[in-house]
């Protein structure tokens, strides 16, 4: 991309990551606002949402406190169906977490300039997509108060450790990891931006706040350098942890023996779906953002078209895999296994299966055609259907194959209860809260970066500007 | 006895006898701790601050959770309680199991036991080895019995008029009633079992010589002695010894189930489908079964045919034609060439070959006539399996039709007094005698029962019954042999014995159980041989059976064929048409009065895996004719007589034909058993009291659901129906025949490729290996073992609408698998335990170590130390991991509504029947069967403390090995060689389930092996 | 424009850093520590109704153990001697002595003495004396000096840690079966040689597995 272009007609078929040319005062101006603009004239459809998706999260307070009075038995889990939405939704969660991670570590190791104006929302979604990720494994144990015996701490009553051949285990090392990672990453990029929003802060308590969180940047030619040094650093360490987590995740099911679970194929499986519902997610908050705080200049199509062309490859990838396991489970020929492949396709459960094959994989198919990948509306409904999509495919795993494995006589079936369902509904308003208040208090878009992008950007086009705004 | 009874006062503090480090009750008793609660942990404030420590023991985690929040705190107080009596202690040590005899009575049929108790408290029943009706095995209703003893919905109080008041005043307003001549004076008792009650009924009948005694129970062994009556003119017991027979029938007679509530006919039965070598092969016994419903004893047939209730007349008939057993008779059932026509040729050719090992057997159902038929057969095929006994105690006044006469005379006024010694005719007697409205002409009804059931609200007067485990008393076999009923505790609730009120009635100066008992039996001549009375006494109470007594003769009778014919021909032709209804015993129920035993309602029927509840049972076929689904609500009516009641599909089920369970749908009944299921005595009539045809059916369009264990949540009849459930080699099966010819055809029935484990084998070939082997041959699916391992491990009963979303707890269950045409399919029951799998699949699978494996081969569970991730339970690949969804041991005594469903609260007394050898679980952690490690490890601390080394081969019986009436479960060291379960392994047809996942497992099973007709084929 | 923060401030934050850090150190040496079973619970002296000095009995007198715990060697508790076990001496020692009142009392009524449990383990954990006592392993190993305590007081922690120390390696408190109540025996040689030796002829294998002690 340094390169300077003179020809114009390249430029139509690579528009600008920033729309209008604004001056770097304009794009500050532009972020710094949202922030800065006086609490009590933030729009009311603002507070409205708000004040609705924290309702929400208070219903998943009730909801959680009910299960712990009562036990595991409020929720539909049974004999088989020892996991059901409890584990569906801290996979779903965790999944939704990856593109964060994803953006920004991968697409910057890669120097994919057009992830700039959005891998700040990405990595904040991120952080609460794992803050919801993480109540699940908790909560779904019998006896929560006892969950700390999860962790290696040193234990002189009873001198006893973890078992360390357990997934499980595995599991509570990862996702911590990932999420202190995550959200050290995360900080380490607001770091200029809040100096920025000191720098323009107006009240005393701003500036101290701003202040202190931006750990006395001043912008000079060394903080730079270490600040790109330590972000290049986090953005390695990142890198292979957005597929570490999800393979360890899937752990939980290949390392077993049940038909349906015991599967080689689950960690690429899994990652690509994390992937690619994450993506969907990612897209789902931007197109909203967009509209209501009109960024279209920083959001452009292009990094829009971008991040649908990644969720077709994903979602062509979960397609494979889906292909692959019913191959699998037919070349194989062990019985168990060909039952649970029929089961789930024909079986009770066939509505499942199917409406997560069409979400997944026949839908995303739309995005061959440029103008499909273009139009915000179908971009907006794709977004949606991929992570009910994704949420099924889940489900489908977890839940169905366990109510028919080995043994006929224990076979059963599984009914959610209302506990189920509001506790997967508060997270979701958990999630919303965190990010509306992230989006109104801090800068969504990463104001450093894009100006980075923004001088490349100036160069290249000197002297074009009329093709460019035409 | 003073012993015990003194421990109870000491141990009610603390029923395990055993004493805590921070037990929850003190733990309650520091506000800090308290307030720490309510803070961190409001789930368990209220559970923590009861009592019963070995039932909240779980919770103590919790408490030492607490020491976190608390650190500094001191302990608080809690006290150690000495026992009083110094003699008490000679004998007595805190925590150590006492075994007594005794012996419990039902229906007609004796069956001796041996009851544990703990420091006082009775906690599990076993059979009585040298009880010739036990031999060492107890069904499922002696067992849960014991949980019947601490039911706080029994009976406590004295009731006259339904008001309260004392025994005093029954025994003035007793003495005041003279009772003349007692030509108003009527007794109605319960089949009489017991020597000493009969000699008060003679005294009483001397004493009043107008006075009656009547007999009655719902179901009973009067058929028997109605058919001998026929036969042979006089009534006898009939002893049909299975162990000799080579060849034997079963006519509606299901003798492994519920026809025979003693274990002993399994017991006798298996003895002959044992193999365990080549010869047994061809040693094995053949059963034919012909029934309506189908049963355990149809499961396990070699074949088995079908039919109403009311057309085994007709078979028989055609039988004894067939046989030439009486003259002048011709076959006429058989329609061409069917399956009876062949069954019949069969079958006849094959009893006529068996001669003296031959059998043909009827069962309680059917009437007077097939009885007296059946005896012919025998005597024509010359059986020697088949023995005759007169009655040692009188019966010439019992059954349905004395039950008759006795409410004709109470209707027309003729009875001034009546005593109902125990039962509740009120609610079994048959719809048309209109039992309570005849009641209520009596001027002075008087009822001891166990409850205050139906009878009881009819009666002038309630008196609460002692129940056998709490009070003295005898009873005798058919056979005459005699055993004393020993209480292990005082009454509970001041309950009184049958020979107790008959005392008190006929003004006896003896009226304590004890003494009538005691000094009955002393005066017997087998008490007068030289030698101290006590030692004979005592050695009595010690065997369980009054050894050396004199037992009633086998008599040589014979049937006259030409009698017999012409009385048979002179019966009225029975009505036929329309739909059959069939009347059977419920498996958890029986008669009804098992109705509010929570072990036994949630215990799964063995055939059809119904818990709460009965149900109209109709074959597929039948079904569809008449356009029902299953769980549809019909109802069942014919003249005046209707019921409502939900359709089950029963796969093999006779067609035109509905089966339906009795003792379900009782009303005065305690919290546990009121309103479940449908009360079938509405529609039973004394004329047809088995089964009575002309039955219109007609949906109600109403649905129900049944609880059920088995199918629960499969929906689609894709993968449920008959003929798919075992098309998967779980459950094994061949014909011996087969099996002779390629032994390794159970073997190749899968596929196991060569197996590696990614972790380094572990070599399990020191010390005890602990295995067990289950033979499905043996197994008829009798459920003894299920309830012996709850009452052995104190698993709880979670209530219907747990089961219905599948947590029901057994730790051993039995699954049943259909084969072959869905109309009359082959069934196959197999028990499943944990399997201690050496490679198993949920130990590497818990993150925090709660279930490991020990290093003699068990799948080690540690309560206390799981947080409940559920992950073993997911990964076992036998679902046999129980995960406690919710606190199933909170106490209460109304079902508790969660919004999300209700559980069963287990009431507070029922705690004293826990094992205090076993943990009781928490909600929130996974639970499992061990083997019973509790009995290895008891074993093997007194074999340290004896001096012993080796634990000798059959010293560790598992809980449902113990009391495996068929003994087909063998526990014991597979490292020795000469152990019986390694013999057994040794077999060609030991499989282990699902090897093909190198998972190992510990628990192998021994594929059935049926014994066709060669003609009939499998 | 200002100054907010000061250049002295980074160094606040540094301690401030330091501080937390530490804390959470010190934080879980603490939890730690007073969680320990040999600080919360070792030490436990409660007053009992009577008091009854084992000094005296076991000691000074050297009555043996199982006079009056007489269950220990044959069952897996520990049973507590009744009043009558008492008054054998008592109705003709120290008749009318007035600290023994409430015996007497209890004697005549028969209601039993509400004494004072010390030695507790939690109500998951099954707990043999007579396995132990028959191994070899005598009352000291857990009770401490009985023989010279007035008042009875927890010597050992008795937590899980502390049980499978020595299950894993039994030798030292091994004994020869006929000494465990000689609570002031003093090997005439190395007692974990003594141990080894019986160890090895009675082959002793203390469990170390769940079910040996959770069922």
């Amino acid at each position: 991309m340094s390169a300077v272009i003179q020809d114009p007609a390249l430029i139509e078929v690579n528009p600008p990551l920033v729309a209008g040319d604004p001056s770097y005062h304009d794009l500050t101006e532009k972020v710094s606002q949202i922030v800065e603009g006086d609490v009590l004239k933030t729009p009311t459809k603002y507070w409205i949402t708000l004040s609705i998706t924290s309702i929400i999260t208070v219903l998943l307070g009730a909801m959680l406190t009910f299960l712990v009075w009562n036990g595991i038995g409020v929720w539909g889990n049974n004999r088989p169906i020892g996991w059901a939405w409890d584990i569906t939704n801290f996979v779903f969660w965790i999944g939704i977490g990856h593109a964060g991670t994803l953006i920004s570590a991968i697409l910057f190791l890669f120097r994919q300039k057009w992830r700039t104006s959005i891998n700040r929302s990405a990595e904040a979604m991120t952080l609460f997509a794992v803050m919801c990720a993480g109540i699940f494994p908790l909560f779904h144990t019998g006896r929560p108060w006892r969950a700390y015996w999860l962790f290696p701490i040193p234990n002189t009553d009873l001198n006893l450790w973890q078992n360390f051949r357990s997934p499980l285990i595995w599991d509570v090392f990862a996702v911590s990891t990932y999420f202190t990672v995550s959200a050290l990453f995360w900080f380490t990029g607001l770091v200029p931006d809040l100096a920025t929003l000191r720098d323009r802060a107006t009240s005393r308590i701003k500036q101290v706040l701003f202040g202190f969180f931006s750990l006395g940047w001043r912008g000079s030619a060394r903080h730079w350098n270490n600040y790109e040094k330590a972000y290049l650093i986090l953005a390695a360490i990142s890198t292979p942890l957005v597929l570490s987590v999800h393979s360890i995740v899937s752990f939980d099911f290949a390392t077993s023996v049940i038909p349906g679970w015991h599967t080689t194929i689950f960690p690429p499986y899994f990652v690509a779906g994390a992937i690619f519902s994450g993506f969907a997610c990612v897209m789902t908050l931007l197109l909203i953002a967009r509209w209501t705080l009109n960024l279209q200049e920083l959001i452009t199509i292009k990094h829009l078209e971008n991040m649908n062309k990644i969720i077709l490859v994903t979602g062509s990838i979960v397609g494979y895999a889906y292909a692959c396991e019913f191959f699998i489970a037919w070349y194989s020929g062990d019985i168990y296994e060909r039952f649970t492949f029929l089961n789930r396709a024909f079986g009770p459960y066939w509505w499942a299966a199917w409406s997560m094959y069409t979400c997944n994989v026949f839908i995303p198919q739309l995005y061959w055609f440029r103008s499909m990948r273009r139009n915000l509306w179908v971009m907006f409904i794709i977004s949606i259907t991929t992570n009910i999509g994704m949420w099924f495919e889940r489900f489908v795993i977890i839940a169905t194959s366990l109510t028919r494995d080995f043994l006929p006589s224990a076979w059963g079936f599984f009914h959610p209860t209302w506990v189920d369902m509001c506790t997967f509904f508060g997270t979701i308003g958990l999630f919303l809260t965190l990010f509306l208040i992230f989006a109104r208090f801090l800068p969504m878009i990463a104001i450093s970066e894009v100006k980075g992008v923004l001088a490349v950007q100036k160069q290249q086009f000197k002297g074009q500007r009329e093709i460019v705004t035409k | 006895m003073s012993s015990r009874t003194s421990l109870i006062s000491i141990q009610s503090a603390n029923p395990t006898g055993k004493k805590y480090w921070r037990s929850l009750n003190d733990l309650a008793d520091t506000a800090g701790f308290r307030e720490f609660v309510h803070r961190e942990f409001p789930a368990h404030a209220s559970e923590m601050l009861d009592g019963k420590s070995r039932r909240t023991v779980l919770k103590l985690m919790a408490a030492s959770f607490g020491l976190a929040g608390l650190t500094a705190c001191r302990r608080p107080v809690e006290h150690i309680v000495p026992v009083i009596n110094a003699s008490d202690a000679e004998n007595y040590a805190p925590g150590e199991p006492f075994f007594y005899s005794t012996v419990h009575s039902m229906g007609g049929h004796v069956t001796g036991l041996l009851v544990e108790t703990h420091d006082g408290r009775p906690t599990k029943v076993e059979g009585n080895p040298d009880h010739p009706h036990s031999l060492g095995a107890a069904t499922a209703f002696e067992q849960a019995s014991v949980l019947e003893m601490y039911d706080p919905d029994r009976s406590r109080r004295v009731l006259q008029g339904g008001k309260e008041t004392r025994w005093a005043d029954f025994d003035g307003a007793v003495s005041k009633l003279g009772f003349g001549d007692g030509a108003g004076l009527r007794f109605l008792s319960e089949t009489v079992t017991s020597p000493s009650l009969n000699d008060l009924r003679t005294q009483a009948l001397k004493k009043f010589p107008k006075a009656k005694w009547v007999e009655y129970d719902p179901i009973s062994r009067d058929a028997e002695l109605a058919g001998t009556a026929l036969a042979f003119g006089q009534q006898l017991y009939v002893h049909p010894h299975f162990d000799q027979a080579s060849v034997i029938v079963a006519l509606d007679f299901d003798f492994l189930g519920l026809d025979s509530p003693s274990p002993f006919m399994t017991k006798l039965f298996s003895k002959g489908r044992r193999v365990e070598s080549e010869e047994d092969l061809d040693k094995m016994n053949r059963l034919y079964a012909i029934e309506s419903q189908f049963s355990i004893t149809g499961a396990t047939a070699d074949h088995r045919l079908r039919m109403k209730g009311s057309d085994v007349r007709q078979f028989a008939m055609d039988l004894a034609a067939a046989l030439g057993a009486m003259p002048g008779l011709n076959v006429v059932g058989n329609g061409g060439a069917d399956k009876r026509a062949k069954f019949l040729a069969a079958l006849a050719k094959d009893l006529k070959s068996a001669g003296a090992k031959a059998l043909v057997t009827a069962g309680p159902r059917q009437p007077a006539a097939v009885q007296a038929i059946v005896a012919l057969i025998n005597q024509s095929l010359g059986s020697a399996c088949v023995t005759y006994t007169k009655p040692v105690i009188d019966k010439s006044n019992s059954g349905v039709d004395a039950l008759k006469a006795l409410t004709g005379e109470m209707s027309s006024g003729q009875v001034s007094t009546l005593f109902i010694l125990g039962g509740n005719p009120a609610y079994t007697a048959p719809a048309d005698l209109q039992f309570v409205v005849a009641l209520s002409k009596v001027q002075n009804s008087i009822h001891l029962g166990l409850e205050e059931d139906e009878t009881a609200a009819a009666a002038k007067w309630h008196l609460p019954e002692a129940h056998y485990l709490e009070s003295w008393g005898d009873q005798a076999t058919s056979e005459g042999l005699g055993a004393i009923q020993q209480p292990m505790i005082e009454p509970l609730y001041s309950g009184r014995t049958a020979s107790e009120i008959v005392a008190v009635a006929i003004g006896n100066k003896e009226t304590k159980a004890h003494d009538i008992v005691k000094n009955y039996w002393t005066a017997q001549d087998t008490f007068n041989k030289p030698g101290n009375k006590q030692d004979a006494w005592k050695k009595a109470l010690h065997d369980g059976v009054i050894a050396g007594m004199k037992t009633a003769e086998t008599l040589k009778v014979t049937v006259d064929a030409k009698k017999l014919a012409t009385a048979l021909a002179a019966e009225p032709k029975a009505p036929t048409g329309g739909i059959e209804v069939g009347f059977y015993p419920s498996s958890s129920a029986w008669d009804g009065r098992f109705a509010n035993n929570g072990w036994l309602q949630e215990l799964p029927d063995s055939m059809t895996k119904l818990t709460w509840g009965n149900a109209a049972m109709i074959s597929p076929a039948t079904a569809k004719a008449q356009n029902l689904l299953d769980g549809d609500i019909v109802t069942l009516s014919r003249g005046a007589v209707k019921m409502e009641a939900a359709v089950m599909l029963q796969p093999g089920h006779a067609d035109d034909a509905i089966s339906i369970a009795l003792g379900y749908g009782r009303q005065k009944c305690g919290s546990v058993g009121r309103g479940v299921g449908f009360n079938a005595n509405l529609i039973r009539t004394s004329d047809a009291f088995w089964f009575a045809p002309g039955f219109a059916i007609a949906s109600t369009g109403k649905k129900h659901l049944h609880a059920t264990t088995q199918e629960h949540g499969v929906i689609d009849s894709l993968h449920a129906s008959a003929e798919r459930q075992n098309d998967r080699p779980l459950a094994r099966e061949g014909t011996a025949a087969e099996y002779k010819k390629n032994p390794k055809m159970i073997e190749e029935m899968a596929e196991v490729p060569e197996l590696h484990s990614i972790y380094p084998e572990l070599k399990y070939d020191k010390g005890y290996q602990w295995g067990m082997a289950i033979d499905l041959s043996s197994c008829t699916g009798c459920n003894a073992c299920v309830i012996a391992c709850v009452a052995e491990n104190n698993t709880p009963v979670v209530g219907k609408d747990q089961v219905i979303r599948g947590r029901e707890m057994h730790w051993i269950r039995i699954d049943r698998y259909y084969t072959g045409d869905e109309n009359d399919p082959q069934t196959i029951e197999q028990p499943i335990p944990c399997m201690q799998c050496e490679n198993a699949p949920c130990e590497n699978v818990c993150p925090v170590q709660a279930t490991s494996h020990s290093p003699e081969g068990l799948n080690d569970m540690a309560y206390n130390r799981c947080v409940g991730t559920r992950y073993c339970a997911n990964n076992c690949p036998f679902k046999v991991r129980h995960f406690n969804f919710l606190n199933f041991h909170k106490r209460g005594d109304e079902p508790v509504n969660l919004t999300v469903g209700t559980r069963l609260a287990e009431p507070e007394i029922t705690g004293l029947v826990y094992n205090p050898d076993v943990t009781v679980r928490m909600r929130g952690v996974m639970e499992k069967c061990t083997y019973c490690v509790q009995r290895i490890e008891e074993v093997r601390i007194h074999a340290k403390v004896d001096g012993r080394r080796q634990i000798k081969d059959g010293e560790i019986k598992t809980a449902c090995q113990q009391t495996c009436p068929a003994d087909a479960i063998t526990f014991g060291n597979i490292n020795d060689p000469n152990s019986r379960v390694t013999k057994l392994k040794k077999q060609e047809r030991n499989y282990a389930m699902l090897a093909e996942l190198d998972i190992k497992p510990r628990t192998t099973f021994l594929a059935k092996l049926r014994n066709p007709h060669p003609e009939l084929g499998a | 424009m200002a100054v907010i923060f000061p250049k002295s401030s980074d160094i606040i934050l540094k301690v401030l850093g330091a501080v937390v850090a530490l804390g959470a150190v010190g934080a879980t040496a603490a939890y730690t520590y007073y969680t320990w079973p040999t600080v919360i619970d070792t030490g436990y002296q409660p007053a009992q109704p009577i008091p009854y000095s084992h000094k005296l009995h076991a000691g000074q007198m050297g009555i043996d153990c199982y006079y009056c715990h007489s269950t220990v060697y044959r069952a897996n508790f520990a049973a507590v001697p009744s009043q009558t076990t008492c008054m054998k001496c008592h109705m003709q020692v120290k008749k009318d002595s007035p600290r023994l009142a409430l015996l007497r009392q209890a004697a005549d009524t028969g209601e039993p003495i509400q004494w004072v449990q010390i030695h507790r383990l939690p109500d998951y954990v099954y707990f043999s004396h007579q396995a132990h006592l028959s191994a070899g392993v005598s009352c000291v190993s857990c009770h401490g000096r009985i023989d010279q305590m007035i008042e009875v007081r927890q010597e050992k922690p008795l937590n899980m840690a502390w049980c499978l120390e020595c299950h894993r390696n039994p030798e030292a408190n091994i004994r020869p079966a006929e000494l465990v109540t000689k609570l002031d025996w003093v090997p005439d040689r190395d007692p974990a040689e003594i141990g080894r030796e019986i160890i090895a002829q009675k082959h002793i294998e203390p469990p170390t597995n769940c079910s040996g002690c959770h069922r």
